[in-house]
């Protein structure tokens, strides 16, 4: 019992990380229909902001945190603006080819300015290196902190999707692009906007990812990205909530794996249940059916 | 009459493919295409055959695959553990053969149920497949010695056996493309709607391009696997498959010739910066990115080259004789 509590425990602190990135994925998804492979470098870029604010610059962790996430934000607008604006009107696959082309890029030009080395964040100190103890379930501060940070950051998100005036915008966009410019929407800010908002959640996972795990290298966005990505295809890919709860599910369906003695089987499952689902019932566990319009 | 130009187009053709071998062959022989420059060679043709294959399914059939590098692992793993077994060269014959059957078998597993996903579903879902199968041969430690991969695999490709395969492979492709069931491939591409509505069985060519496709990858890598004594699972993950997709882009989706153009071009810059692997993906990179915003259709588009300067170069032939 403790030993499925404790992995539940720790399914939880891995399954915000993917529910973090997830919901980058989905609101792109949702709003331009483009997988945005780029996505998981920002979240390693995130993580690389996050190492030189507090091993370098010797900052707290929270500037830190706010630092990455500012600098993603930064990150993801550019992106956008640089690599998929001009792509608006193409096809799907030569936006999802320049998308690899744009993570690559950014992989590899990481790789060339921080060498390909794993960096190692500093310890935490304080209460930051805390474990709690609840019978035999080990709780660290940092899981947490990861789990508190990322609730707040989903509240944060579902009050401005669902409150403001730009997620207003944000949904008439996902939902007809064409009505929404003629209702006088500004689609391209707007798709920016969605574009911020995902790689600022990537750049806070990033973050988290260092502090927990402790080392970062130039490769780290490339497979928790597709398991994110997975995880948002879970949940049904274009819904907020689904991201969160596929974000989860995968998280924990890892752990479980890795703890019953399989882990090195843990990635080739996850992409087993993406292709299982795909088959079965592409929309999602969250989403609606919709018949396909000729 | 029309026989007649064909036959001679035809015998052109052969002597100019015949022509190629024996140049190269001889520059082997007497040592000017040294063991580095064969090593590119050999790059090359395996290239060439990737792009092409891959260009059957993304170019001409329109289905997206980011899942090539596995189709080419089984190959070079079948091959490999046959000729480390009992070093002939019936065996590697075989080998090749069963890899590539094997890879065309896993591809048809694959293929038909997820090849009713369209566009990026399906994008993913062949990434998917390859990472399971490249876990698969990690985890199959007995067998394929895990992470650390197998080595000093006897060598049994040269020159020769690179050209049959690789003129074979473009053959098959090309003439597969000429017939109805290619032109098939096409009308998928073009609008899969139309096509059914014609009459076509778009789920049965599409699973055909990708068995076809996931054979001639499985002969690419028993080729690689029978050159480079070394293979392990990570030189077939991800980065392959994309290496692979940014020759059937660069050349152009629909245009056979110009994956071979792309497959030479990309082997040449990737040889020449061997010792800076980072500048190289930077460049790869800004390569992808680049094209696909000014130039979408890639360098040729669905253009063939060597078709039409075949024509003309025909014409001229056909000019002379008349002349006469």
């Amino acid at each position: 019992m403790e030993q499925l509590l404790q992995q539940i425990v720790n399914g939880i602190s891995l399954g915000s990380i993917y529910a973090l990135i997830a919901l980058g994925y989905t609101m792109v998804y949702g709003i331009i229909k483009l997988i945005n492979f780029a996505h998981c470098d920002v979240y390693m870029i995130g993580a690389y902001v996050g190492y030189v604010c507090m091993a370098k610059l010797g900052l707290g962790f929270f500037p830190s945190l706010l630092a990455s996430m500012l600098v993603c934000t930064l990150l993801g607008v550019v992106i956008e603006k640089i690599a998929y604006k001009p792509l608006r009107n193409a096809t799907r696959i030569t936006a999802l080819i320049t998308a690899i082309g744009v993570s690559l890029f950014l992989e590899y030009t990481t790789m060339f300015f921080a060498s390909a080395d794993v960096r190692t964040y500093p310890p935490m100190t304080g209460f930051m290196a805390k474990t709690f103890k609840m019978g035999d379930v080990v709780i660290s501060a940092q899981q947490i902190l990861i789990a508190l940070i990322t609730v707040i950051l989903m509240v944060l998100l579902q009050l401005i999707v669902k409150k403001t005036r730009i997620g207003k915008a944000m949904r008439a966009v996902s939902l007809d692009k064409d009505a929404a410019e003629l209702m006088g929407i500004d689609v391209d800010s707007t798709i920016s906007f969605t574009f911020a908002l995902g790689s600022a959640l990537a750049g806070a996972a990033g973050i988290l990812v260092g502090v927990y795990y402790n080392s970062i290298n130039p490769l780290m966005g490339v497979l928790p990205g597709l398991k994110a990505f997975v995880a948002a295809v879970f949940g049904g890919i274009g819904i907020i909530p689904g991201a969160m709860l596929g974000g989860y599910v995968i998280g924990i369906i890892e752990v479980f794996v890795a703890g019953l003695g399989y882990s090195m089987y843990r990635d080739a499952v996850v992409f087993a249940i993406l292709i299982l689902i795909l088959i079965v019932r592409p929309a999602g566990l969250l989403g609606k059916n919709t018949g396909e319009k000729v | 009459m029309k026989k007649g130009i064909l036959s001679a187009q035809f015998t052109r053709r052969l002597i100019l493919v015949v022509l190629a071998y024996v140049i190269v062959q001889l520059l082997i022989s007497v040592n000017i295409i040294n063991d580095y420059l064969q090593a590119t060679l050999t790059t090359i043709c395996i290239n060439i055959i990737l792009a092409v294959s891959l260009n059957l399914i993304t170019g001409f059939t329109g289905q997206f695959s980011l899942g090539h590098a596995g189709f080419m692992s089984i190959g070079a793993y079948t091959c490999a553990l046959l000729i480390l077994k009992d070093p002939t060269m019936p065996n590697f014959l075989l080998g090749t053969l069963l890899g590539s059957l094997l890879a065309a078998l896993v591809g048809f597993l694959v293929g038909l149920p997820t090849l009713r996903l369209r566009g990026d579903y399906l994008a993913i879902a062949t990434l998917g497949m390859a990472e399971i199968i490249r876990i698969m041969f990690i985890n199959m430690d007995k067998i394929t010695n895990g992470p650390r991969g197998l080595s000093g695999i006897p060598r049994f490709v040269n020159w020769t056996w690179l050209f049959i395969f690789t003129v074979g492979t473009v053959l098959l492709i090309r003439n597969f493309l000429r017939s109805s069931h290619g032109r098939a491939c096409i009308a998928i591409r073009e609008d899969e709607i139309a096509a059914e509505a014609m009459g076509i069985n778009t789920t049965w060519y599409k699973v055909l391009a990708f068995v076809i496709g996931a054979f001639c990858a499985g002969i690419a890598g028993a080729l690689y696997a029978s050159y480079f004594y070394f293979i392990k699972p990570d030189l077939f993950g991800f980065l392959k498959s994309v290496d692979i997709l940014v020759m059937v882009v660069l050349g152009g989706l629909g245009s056979i010739s110009g994956s071979i153009l792309a497959a030479i071009l990309l082997a040449v810059i990737s040889t020449l910066l061997q010792s800076f692997s980072e500048i190289r993906m930077i460049l790869y990179a800004l390569i992808l990115i680049v094209i696909m915003i000014f130039r979408p259709q890639g360098l040729l588009g669905s253009k063939e080259i060597s078709l039409s300067v075949f024509n003309r170069l025909g014409r001229l032939f056909a000019f002379e004789k008349e002349e006469k």
